[in-house]
């Protein structure tokens, strides 16, 4: 069986939930641990705080790295700073606007900190290793949010790293997960640096949320940055994208990476197989479908509650 | 009837269970509840046993199946029914993609709409469906029936040999040497066997054929009679 990756994707319509997010992805995704034990990660869309944002870095000496980068930070950016530690990742709270900043100043420090995520709401925490360590690790089930998705990798394009690792970020709020492998990401990469696109890895998917970054920043929606991704993206794939107010999902035309999504008044869940949503409340009753080649989906908190629309 | 909780007992003893029924058997009822899209249920039986799965089931499941008649209660995950010999396969619900891949007898019957590649490289299965299909279903079909109560997706049939599709719907795109056929006296036969067997009440007359135009390969009518 060719299975190579495992995504899973859940947005919340009900509140109720909100507290059980990060228990009820953590779920999902340990169930797709036999398509990808490589690395896993997962990208939580927690609160936002007026006037502040947020950076998760990682370190692979935290102990060293981490102590002082709070304080540190406060000078350079002349406002306050809070740091949380949670393992090899760090959550930093920082002013809303100073991100450029933060980042300039992370690497004058030199100590060996990557950025994982920013945004005023997502954090994104992933390492190496089976997708109950990682999340043990993180206390992902402990955290509340909006909605999430998780990744669990089974590498073919590029090396089993923590930067390897999905899901990425490359805009505030965005994250991409992918499953299946990109053909013309070389070619792309080089484009896109042109373009003054940061792209820090050798990934495949890393060019495929890097080129969706660079089409939004050009004024495309999601949704017709999601559709252009059909013509300019060579390869098989399953994306499933994240913003700060909802997730999409698109599959290639050919379509040969499997997903099952289902919808509740609750929920919007998306699995590479129906496995992942077995345990999800509800699910007797769920309306299940596979996504439909070559379409794009998405769910957003700004729209109807339970619309699927088409976004293209 | 004998019931199976497939969380208790697990996946390898459970279809132990089902496959050490030999012909004979007394036992010729079985449930399987609890199976939470778990891959390979019930897959390569050979007995003539009715296994009825409750709920929604995982890759492959009644693969390589032979005699038996596999009813799920649920959607099917890809793969179901792969190179099936003979019995059947009866889906409640939706089918993933690749359903009846390969598969050289049997009939599989869906109550709901199949995914793509549906009937690939089909080798004399039956397919019926009552709702619509993916692309590239039947594939390089060889031999065999795929029904289609709905609409078909792109490249109907692309590359196939001899099986017939019979569809009622709409057909978004012929696969390369796909073609429409005529609807011939014992075509509508064909078709009516098939939908009764399926218990669906569809008119056979509302159907179109599509088949082979025969030149992708070396077609000689002398051969016929081997597909």
């Amino acid at each position: 069986m060719k299975t190579m990756c495992g995504i899973v994707g859940l947005f919340l319509k009900d509140k109720s939930l909100e507290p059980k997010l990060g228990e009820m992805l953590t779920a999902m995704l340990i169930t797709m641990t036999d398509r990808g034990p490589d690395s896993a990660g997962i990208a939580i869309y927690g609160g936002e705080t007026i006037g502040r944002t947020k950076m998760t870095v990682q370190s692979d000496d935290p102990d060293t790295a981490f102590p002082g980068l709070d304080g540190a930070l406060t000078s350079a950016l002349g406002g306050a700073v809070n740091m949380t530690v949670k393992s090899t990742h760090a959550i930093l709270d920082i002013p809303a606007g100073t991100t450029a900043l933060a980042r300039a100043e992370i690497d004058k420090l030199d100590r060996g900190i990557r950025v994982m995520s920013r945004g005023v709401s997502l954090e994104i925490f992933k390492e190496v290793g089976l997708p109950k360590n990682v999340a043990k690790r993180f206390e992902i089930e402990q955290m509340s949010g909006t909605h999430g998705i998780g990744h669990t990798r089974m590498a073919t394009e590029s090396a089993v790293t923590t930067m390897g690792a999905h899901p990425f970020n490359t805009g505030d709020d965005q994250c991409l997960v992918h499953n299946g492998s990109l053909s013309n990401h070389n070619s792309l990469r080089r484009s896109l640096r042109r373009e003054g696109i940061h792209i820090e890895t050798e990934n495949d998917t890393e060019v495929g949320a890097a080129y969706l970054t660079w089409q939004m920043q050009n004024g495309a929606t999601l949704g017709e940055a999601l559709t252009s991704s059909l013509d300019d993206l060579d390869g098989f794939f399953t994306f499933v994208v994240g913003t700060k107010d909802g997730f999409g999902v698109v599959r290639d035309p050919i379509a040969c990476k499997p997903a099952v999504m289902a919808e509740t008044d609750q929920y919007v869940a998306f699995g590479s197989e129906y496995r992942a949503l077995v345990d999800l409340p509800g699910i007797e009753n769920a309306r299940i479908w596979e996504p439909e080649p070559a379409t794009v989906y998405f769910w957003s908190h700004n729209a109807a509650p339970s619309s699927a629309e088409k976004a293209a | 009837m004998q019931t199976i909780d497939l969380s208790e007992i697990g996946l390898r003893e459970m279809n132990k269970m089902l496959h050490s029924q030999a012909d004979q058997t007394n036992q010729t009822a079985w449930e399987i509840i609890n199976p939470k899209g778990a891959h390979a249920i019930a897959c390569g039986l050979n007995a003539p046993i009715e296994v009825t799965v409750k709920g929604s089931t995982g890759y492959y499941c009644a693969g390589m199946n032979q005699h038996a008649t596999v009813n799920i209660h649920g959607s099917a995950g890809p793969g179901t029914g792969e190179n099936i010999m003979s019995g059947k396969i009866v889906i409640d619900g939706d089918a993933s993609q690749y359903l009846g891949a390969t598969g050289h007898g049997g009939l599989i019957v869906v109550k709901g709409n199949a995914s793509s590649r549906c009937g690939i490289s089909m080798k004399g299965v039956n397919i019926v469906v009552q709702g619509n299909i993916g692309h590239m279903s039947a594939f390089m079909g060889q031999s065999g029936n795929l029904v289609v109560c709905g609409d078909a997706g792109d490249a109907l049939g692309d590359s196939c040999y001899e099986a017939r599709f019979f569809v009622r719907g709409s057909v978004k795109s012929l696969g390369a040497d796909c073609e429409k056929k005529e609807m011939r006296a014992e075509h509508i036969e064909i078709l009516q066997g098939l939908l009764n067997e399926a218990g669906f009440d569809a008119d056979p007359s509302e159907f179109t054929r599509y088949g082979s135009a025969r030149t992708l390969y070396n077609f000689d009518v002398d051969n016929a009679g081997a597909y």
